[in-house]
């Protein structure tokens, strides 16, 4: 893609603005509409009946008194569920995982499914259900799972990246190894080796709005999806496939979404709800109970890891190694090829430039629910672990923590840990800003504590496909495929003003169905504001190219005489010196009789995100009686490129923060030795309230990305990096005690305290 | 057409005959592609599964057409998701 590198210098007339945003009014009104508003004539009521085991053998499923309940339409289980994914391991696994296939893998693993008249009746029905289940050995806990005497959860299940094969099945499904030069000699020559393990428990999206749906499958092979989700052409893709039908045929519309941090980039209900449907012959509406989101959604994997890391006396990192172990639930992965721990291991230490660095990701399954994408996947958790045991090099060498990490920051031209070479980066930038913050120099009281740490994300772009459409009264609408999760029609809205000429005010942002656009990828990977904004660029200038020609026809002038500036067509040239520009607004009148509509596309691969980097700054307040931790102030700065709507960048950096303070000090899922899930609600799982959060202050480092026309990077994902090891750091620097798992939850601050009191 | 040196993650050394980098005639990210799988047979089932690539730091997931220039530094790894 050629595009366009003069991003520096540019005199941006609406980027950068903070306009209102256009979903704004909707959703604080209650007109917006999200997954469960929607509803079809004479649809059903979808219900899940869920397994109480954490493993078991399904011996028998009975559905016929179910299915003699008056008003019960369709119940269903695997077996009106056939396996059409041609041996794709990574389909079969989402097939399986939305409805159980001779065995429960896990609580809350789905059995059958029923649709009926009313809420009531399908309740009734599934209680008429009857599952005879073969209870087997479970495990939940990812150390568990890898030893010798741990009960192996699939029999065909051989470890892969390891040379020779193993001769035996386990739950060690994947091993990946990064890094370069040589470890044993850094360590060698280093003056100081610090290593640490630690754990952290599994955490929840925790996104407001369940998983919902309406289903409709006609006889005729068609089907319509209504559903809340991050990439319904990706929903619309996975469905057809597993269903049997034609990509074509099934039209996936998505509604306003109430959150999602990647959990809404997988299928869960809604191939079972289509499935329900076809059977019915009725639309069925499903919705996921918040119990069922928990126990049967995609959280994020738990982990094991081990660090090690030396230096010499002068701060000089020597050589790192990690060793991470990452449970994936009851599954190999989200996608083939790309297991948790892989993608952890990849994000260990690139904040660093370090000459002897080597990671080990050991994938891992438990009897536990897929795990599934959130926010940065698989980074918090090794960021935890590498940023606390750079504070403790720091310490044993008595270096600041700050300045061991601006002396050890990785730069451009540094090979990063998972292989290639850095292009031009932020990480010194943000350390440099955070050195430079008042932040850092506010004084603390007893029992107070900063800590700050670093954190890394990828960014992708991906398949993108939009319109532009110029309205006879010179109104836009910008129809874009990526689903808004976090204001990206406010700033593609922006994006295309800009390049038109326009007031933002005129341009009207869609997010289109299936059936309307090509296809676009998933928004995930920080890529909505990124790939649908490039799009939107060039359909904007396409649909320039076409005022340009029509402009020419109006005057009946060349059309390379005319050009185009500041939201008008110009006429080049002395001898058109009396030609008076003309307005948007003017050609979109005339199109009827200069060609008819008047519109731009764009379909394509805008890859090159940039990587980007964040640097945390946290105060917190430990309470010794309780071991309640209170955090007093925090600081994101972020190497965000150009931010097109300043306001959504900072909002973006905030939640970030704000989940991350919820992981690092409260969130975790319970298993009890049973092997079921003991907290499936927010009472029991805590999420941060607003009560719990001070405010978030924000630095935005507008580092330009060279790859984007306007220099933008993906800014949604890397502020959940920090969070956990900066906390952990504060604490350490409030109490004296070094926490090793998260969440650090009162009870743990409790038992180090009393450690600590007890040497 | 240009020599470009090929680094790879270790997964994939494999399914590349053992060693740790390869020298590839391609000037684009397609061409690397079929000259790996004509060469080594096994990569087509990491492509199949999902590969990714690094030239000089800039990561490509999908856009197989972009040119490789010479003595630039391209990186073979398994393809990411985001949430």
């Amino acid at each position: 893609m050629g595009n366009d590198p003069s991003y520096t210098n540019q005199d941006f007339k609406v980027i950068g603005s903070r306009v209102k945003r256009p979903d704004g009014v909707d959703k604080v009104t209650g007109r917006a509409k999200y997954g469960a508003d929607h509803n079809a004539p004479g649809q059903l009521v979808g219900l899940f009946l869920r397994s109480p085991h954490a493993h078991a053998r399904i011996v028998k499923i009975a559905t016929a008194r179910a299915e003699k309940l008056s008003g019960v339409k369709a119940v269903i289980t695997s077996a009106d569920l056939p396996d059409l994914t041609n041996g794709d391991a990574a389909a079969r696994d989402i097939l399986e995982n939305c409805m159980a296939r001779g065995r429960a893998l896990y609580d809350g693993h789905a059995v059958a499914a029923v649709a009926a008249v009313d809420e009531q009746t399908a309740k009734k029905a599934l209680k008429l259900i009857e599952v005879s289940y073969e209870v087997l050995p479970h495990v939940t806990d990812v150390d568990e799972a890898l030893k010798p005497d741990a009960p192996v959860i699939h029999e065909d299940m051989y470890t892969a990246g390891v040379d020779p094969r193993p001769s035996r099945p386990s739950n060690l499904y994947n091993v990946s190894e990064f890094g370069h030069g040589d470890v044993e000699a850094g360590f060698a020559g280093a003056d100081v080796i610090v290593e640490k393990s630690y754990k952290t428990e599994q955490t929840h999206q925790g996104y407001i709005e369940p998983h919902a749906c309406v289903a409709s499958v006609s006889p005729d092979g068609t089907g319509e999806l209504w559903v809340t989700t991050q990439g319904h052409f990706t929903y619309r893709s996975v469905c057809a496939t597993l269903l049997g039908m034609d990509i074509a045929k099934l039209k996936v519309t998505s509604s306003e979404i109430g959150g999602g941090f990647g959990g809404k980039t997988h299928v869960w209900i809604e191939p079972v709800a289509l499935a329900l449907s076809r059977k019915a012959n009725r639309p069925v509406k499903a919705v996921m109970s918040r119990e069922e989101v928990f126990r049967a959604s995609g959280p994020t994997s738990s982990t094991s890891i081990d660090i090690k890391i030396g230096a010499r006396r002068d701060g000089t990192i020597t050589a790192a190694f990690a060793a991470l172990r990452y449970q994936g639930g009851a599954f190999r992965g989200a996608i083939p090829g790309m297991p948790w721990a892989m993608i952890g291991a990849m994000t260990s230490f690139a904040c660093y430039d370090l000459p002897n660095v080597k990671s080990v990701g050991y994938d891992v399954v438990v009897n536990r629910p897929k795990a599934a994408a959130y926010r940065a996947p698989s980074a918090p958790m090794i960021a935890f672990a590498v940023e606390s045991t750079m504070d403790m090099l720091a310490k044993e060498l008595g270096i600041e923590p700050l300045d061991l990490r601006i002396r050890n920051a990785a730069r451009e031209g540094t090979r990063a840990c998972y292989g290639p070479v850095y292009g031009p980066i932020g990480i010194g930038a943000t350390l440099e800003a955070v050195k430079n913050h008042p932040h850092m120099r506010a004084r603390l009281k007893k029992n107070q504590g900063r800590g700050m740490a670093c954190g890394f994300w990828f960014n992708f772009g991906g398949q993108t496909c939009t319109d532009l459409n110029i309205a006879t009264d010179g109104s836009v609408t910008l129809t874009v495929g990526t689903v808004d999760v976090g204001g990206s029609r406010a700033s593609l809205s922006l994006i295309a003003a800009e390049e038109l000429g326009i007031p933002y005010e005129q341009v009207k942002a869609h997010i289109a169905d299936t059936g309307s656009l090509g296809h676009n990828d998933t928004t995930e990977g920080s890529r909505g504001t990124f790939s649908s904004g490039m799009a939107a660029i060039f359909a904007a200038r396409q649909a320039i190219g076409v005022l340009r020609e029509r402009a020419a026809i109006m005057w009946d002038i060349p059309v390379d005489d005319v050009a185009w500036a500041a939201g008008h067509a110009r006429a080049r040239g002395r001898k058109h010196s009396k030609l008076k520009p003309l307005s948007l607004a003017a050609i979109a009148a005339a199109s009827p009789t200069t060609g008819g509509p008047i519109a731009g596309h764009n379909e394509s691969v805008p890859d090159n995100a940039g990587v980007s980097f964040a640097s945390h700054i946290c105060d917190v307040e430990v309470d010794p009686e309780t071991g309640s931790t209170r955090i007093l102030r925090y600081t994101v700065v972020q190497d965000a490129g150009k931010a097109i709507h300043p306001t959504y960048v900072e909002g973006q950096m905030q939640g970030g923060a704000a989940q991350g303070i919820g992981w690092a000090l409260n969130e975790e899922y319970v298993y009890g030795e049973d092997g079921r899930l003991q907290n499936p609600g927010f009472l029991d799982y805590r999420i941060p309230v607003c009560s719990d959060l001070p405010f978030i202050d924000t630095q935005i480092l507008e580092i330009p990305n060279p790859n984007h026309p306007y220099g933008v990077r993906g800014v949604g994902e890397t502020s959940i990096v920090p969070p956990l090891a900066a906390i952990g750091n504060a604490i350490s620097n409030a109490v004296g005690v070094r926490m090793n798992h998260v969440p650090m939850s009162p009870p743990r601050i409790l038992k180090e305290l009393e450690r600590r009191d007890a040497l | 057409m240009p020599k470009v040196k090929v680094s790879f993650i270790s997964s994939f050394r494999a399914a590349l005959g053992g060693a740790d980098a390869l020298e590839v005639e391609a000037a684009t990210l397609r061409e690397l592609m079929r000259t790996l799988v004509a060469k080594y047979p096994r990569m087509q089932q990491h492509i199949d599964a999902g590969v990714a690539l690094a030239i000089d730091g800039q990561i490509y997931r999908d856009n197989w057409d972009v040119e490789i220039a010479a003595g630039a530094e391209v990186y073979l790894m398994p393809r990411l998701q985001g949430g």
